[in-house]
């Protein structure tokens, strides 16, 4: 599969074969096409959790297009204007109403990033339902990992920018946990504020973060996730490997080129995801002041906390596991522990690939104790999420201590609970359920 | 009757301190365009004196019904050109000076008072019928929603003036509103709201509208699929 | 065989040189761009103080002005609220302002110069949120029944009292600051500094 065996293009004589000819010389154009398209053997059985993959590559073409139309009108400025509005918030309302289009472009924006971590969040599942990120595949999913922290960030520096009472006060937050770091965490909170309090020089600086930095190394670690990906072949709901079994050609048996089959399959998911895409876009922008905040209508205001404050849905599960962490261990105050228990949590999918000791890599050759474990998991994710989208209360604290409990408990106990299941046998080839 | 409306318009409020837990239901429809342009005319004299919809211009209005020539006579009174924003006449620094804070841009106010307890139009809807007589607060107003409101209550005349019993800290009316124009006293909170929220998103029939378009072409285009 | 590996052995030296000048070299480029990071002269300039009118400050309420971009409370506390201080003293996690969140003339169990009058940073020392006034005693203001009177901070729930010092077991670690700030006369404060002219 690798790009020397490709055979150099050669023309047949028409026009059009020439110039394919001529760039071939110079650019492995065809080659490319081969290798990551036409003659990529997919495993023949993906089913509808396959199609997040493409999707997720789909919202991230939608938010950089309209990031980049966004930008043109965006003013990144915390001053009060003549009105008494800080730049920046009348900014956005400006492309809200007075850039023609404008609403959609900045609409198509804002629900993309939820749509986003939707498409992501599912990705992963199929990943824990499948073992995909089992041998041989460890680095695909470090990657996808990484893509992951990248695009929380994103999303983070991203919601300072409309200034509203959420950005601020979201950013004020999360920029104060590191300050809960030992010895270095101060300087380091002055260093990502860039000021004494948010202001407009983080203002500012998350909107370089926002617009070049991330994005840069988001697309970096795309590629590599893709062509990690196409290195190992694809993983399939049985979670066999289909190179075992390949024909006189050294064509996988059950792979078919992903170009035409999956890519005509996926145009299937696309129109699915679109149509509920600009049911939200269209009808409910505000996605019932999950996808924008009621609160982010207030332009920032330093002096006032607004009562009831909560991240945006995608990172509830997170900061709920935050604020879960009521305890001073070693010396360490509470805070610390809630900034090391909410890193620990994004952070810990990493290592799955080396903490599933199961013989199986798929769920549906996997017994009892998997299936509840990962549904109490589901549900465990669920709670907290929800949970952080509430405001602090004794027992909401002590649930989200459970279920916090029960989310580390699930990937440190793997080790041992994913070996002692009972286990169907793997068939050899695949199935077409 | 008249007496059971007004009784049920400023009807007590369950009182509560703790910023309004309860909110009434507005009772107006999306799109009354009757409403929204009632709304505006008291939005233009009664609110456009401090608050600003600096976000809004002028010609904007025209998509509720009105032409810019009735724009132009009836609606602007701080700026001449139809394409300006509906700003105060005074600069928010110098209202700063005057009253403590700048009184908050109320463009997108109505966006921004949704909550779980319900939409920006129930927030301004119970709002604008809570202010009640406190003679410990500076402007001499309370408001059961809005604890320790800033604002005078600015439609008092329209209103009356309502009392809170110390008792059931319930709100009654003690002196009547203006009894000339009994139906503006009546339907002004309904109003304003339906204006309000207008003025919070002006896409919404742009959106609609493309919306319903690209779905229904996405849905046609599945049809070959299958 | 032998002369290969010295050559070998040349040339690993050099590139060790190489990496070690080409390392310390990227990192001295690094050190304008990090420090590019850290507040500019004109954040460092912001800080002057402010002064505040407090003359029609009536008891038991409260004013807020922004000094540093951040909130500066100002609370004209009734002899009422005063006296929920040493009650709650067995409640507190630094009953007796032992931590250096205030300046030592502010250093007593009112933690003011004046004791009606209390000026403190409102911001809470967990991660920020600017704590919200629940000045009236018991479950009123959705606090619990044998509340005080005080502070409670949205975000995490931290709860203060009206000195600013922090309840125990709550996030915020430590008790509210107090700012530098002199009385410039009975009826102004000056927030930031501490001598009159300075």
């Amino acid at each position: 599969m690798a790009a020397g065996k490709v055979e150099k293009y050669k023309s047949d004589g028409s026009l059009g074969g020439n110039a394919l000819e001529w760039v071939n010389a110079r650019f492995p154009a065809t080659s490319l096409w081969k290798e990551h398209l036409s003659e990529y053997y997919a495993p023949k059985n993906f089913n509808f959790w396959y199609f997040f993959g493409s999707l997720a590559l789909l919202v991230l073409v939608i938010q950089i297009v309209t990031g980049i139309f966004l930008v043109m009108h965006y003013k990144p400025d915390a001053a009060l204007n003549a009105n008494g509005v800080p730049v920046a918030f009348a900014s956005v309302e400006y492309i809200m109403r007075d850039v023609p289009g404008g609403w959609l472009i900045r609409y198509m924006h804002s629900t993309g990033a939820s749509a986003f971590f939707i498409v992501v969040y599912l990705h992963m599942f199929r990943g824990l339902l499948y073992g995909s990120y089992r041998k041989p595949r460890e680095l695909t999913w470090l990657f996808g990992v990484g893509i992951f922290l990248v695009l929380m960030g994103e999303a983070f520096f991203g919601y300072l920018l409309p200034w509203g009472q959420m950005s601020f006060w979201g950013a004020q937050v999360i920029v104060n946990l590191f300050s809960a770091l030992p010895l270095i965490g101060p300087d380091l909170s002055l260093i990502i504020r860039g000021d004494y309090v948010v202001g407009d020089a983080t203002l500012n600086r998350f909107f370089s973060f926002h617009v070049i930095a991330f994005p840069l190394v988001l697309l970096g670690l795309v590629a590599a996730h893709i062509l990690a990906l196409h290195e190992t072949g694809s993983n399939n709901p049985d979670g066999i490997e289909i190179k075992a079994n390949k024909d006189a050609n050294g064509i996988p048996r059950d792979g078919i080129p992903f170009h035409p089959y999956y890519t005509v399959k996926d145009i299937v998911g696309v129109v699915v995801f679109l149509m509920v895409f600009s049911a939200v876009l269209f009808f409910a922008p505000e996605g019932g002041g999950y996808f924008l905040e009621y609160n982010n209508f207030y332009p920032a205001d330093p002096l006032k906390t607004p009562p009831h404050i909560a991240p945006v849905w995608y990172f509830t599960p997170y900061y709920s596991i935050l604020r879960a962490m009521v305890w001073n261990f070693f010396g360490l105050d509470a805070k610390f522990w809630g900034v090391v228990a909410m890193g620990a949590s994004v952070v810990i999918f990493a290592f799955l690939p080396w903490l599933d000791r199961s013989p199986v890599k798929s769920i549906r050759y996997r017994g009892p104790i998997f299936k509840t474990l990962l549904t109490l998991f589901v549900i465990c994710f669920f709670i907290l999420g929800y949970l952080g989208t509430q405001p602090p209360s004794p027992m909401g604290e002590l649930v989200s201590q459970i279920c916090t409990l029960f989310y580390f408990g699930f990937f440190l106990g793997m080790p041992w609970w994913s070996r002692m299941d009972k286990f169907k046998p793997v068939p050899e080839r695949v199935t077409m359920k | 009757m008249k007496k059971f409306l007004m009784a049920l318009l400023f009807a007590p409020l369950a009182a509560l301190a703790s910023g309004g837990a309860h909110l009434d239901r507005w009772p107006g429809g999306v799109g009354d365009e009757a409403a929204l342009q009632n709304g505006a005319k008291l939005f233009v004299n009664y609110c456009l004196n401090c608050h600003g919809a600096s976000h809004l211009r002028y010609n904007k209005l025209t998509e509720i019904g009105l032409t810019e020539q009735q724009v132009k006579d009836y609606l602007m009174f701080t700026s001449d050109k139809i394409g300006d924003q509906m700003t105060v006449a005074a600069r928010s620094d110098e209202q700063k000076q005057w009253f403590g804070a700048a009184p908050p841009d109320l463009t997108v106010i109505s966006r921004a008072r949704a909550s779980e307890m319900g939409s920006g139009a129930d927030w301004l809807y119970t709002y604008l019928r809570s202010f009640y007589r406190d003679e410990k607060r500076p402007t001499g107003w309370n408001n059961v929603v809005f604890e320790n409101v800033g604002m005078p209550h600015v439609l008092w005349q329209l209103q009356g003036i309502q009392v809170m019993n110390p008792e059931t800290h319930k709100l009654g009316l003690a002196v009547p509103g203006n009894s000339l124009r009994p139906s503006t006293t009546r339907r002004f909170p309904i109003w304003l709201p339906s204006w309000s929220g207008w003025q919070s998103r002006t896409s919404c029939t742009a959106s609609v509208l493309a919306g319903s378009f690209l779905l229904s072409w996405l849905c046609s285009s599945c049809w070959p699929m299958h | 065989m032998s002369n290969q590996g010295k050559m070998d052995c040349g040339r690993r030296r050099l590139i060790v040189a190489t990496a070690a000048v080409g390392g310390a070299g990227a990192v001295a480029v690094l050190v304008p761009f990090v420090s590019s990071l850290l507040p500019s002269e004109r954040a460092k300039a912001a800080g002057a103080p402010v002064e505040a009118e407090i003359g029609k400050l009536e008891a038991g309420q409260m004013m807020t002005v922004e000094w540093r971009g951040k909130p500066v409370w100002i609370i004209n506390r009734t002899k009422e609220m005063l006296a929920t201080l040493p009650k709650l003293n067995d409640q507190m996690a630094d009953p007796k302002s032992e931590k250096d969140m205030q300046p030592a003339y502010a250093q007593n169990e009112n933690r003011s110069i004046k004791p009606e009058y209390m000026v403190v940073i409102g911001i809470c020392t967990h991660l920020g949120c600017s704590p919200s006034s629940k000045f009236k005693p018991g479950a009123d203001e959705g606090m619990p029944a044998d509340w005080l009177g005080g502070f409670l901070c949205p975000c995490h729930g931290s709860t203060f009292d009206f000195a600013g010092r922090v309840f125990k077991a709550k996030p915020a670690p430590t008790n509210l600051e107090v700012p530098p700030h002199v009385y410039l006369s009975d009826t102004r404060i000056l927030i930031g500094e501490d001598k009159k002219g300075a």
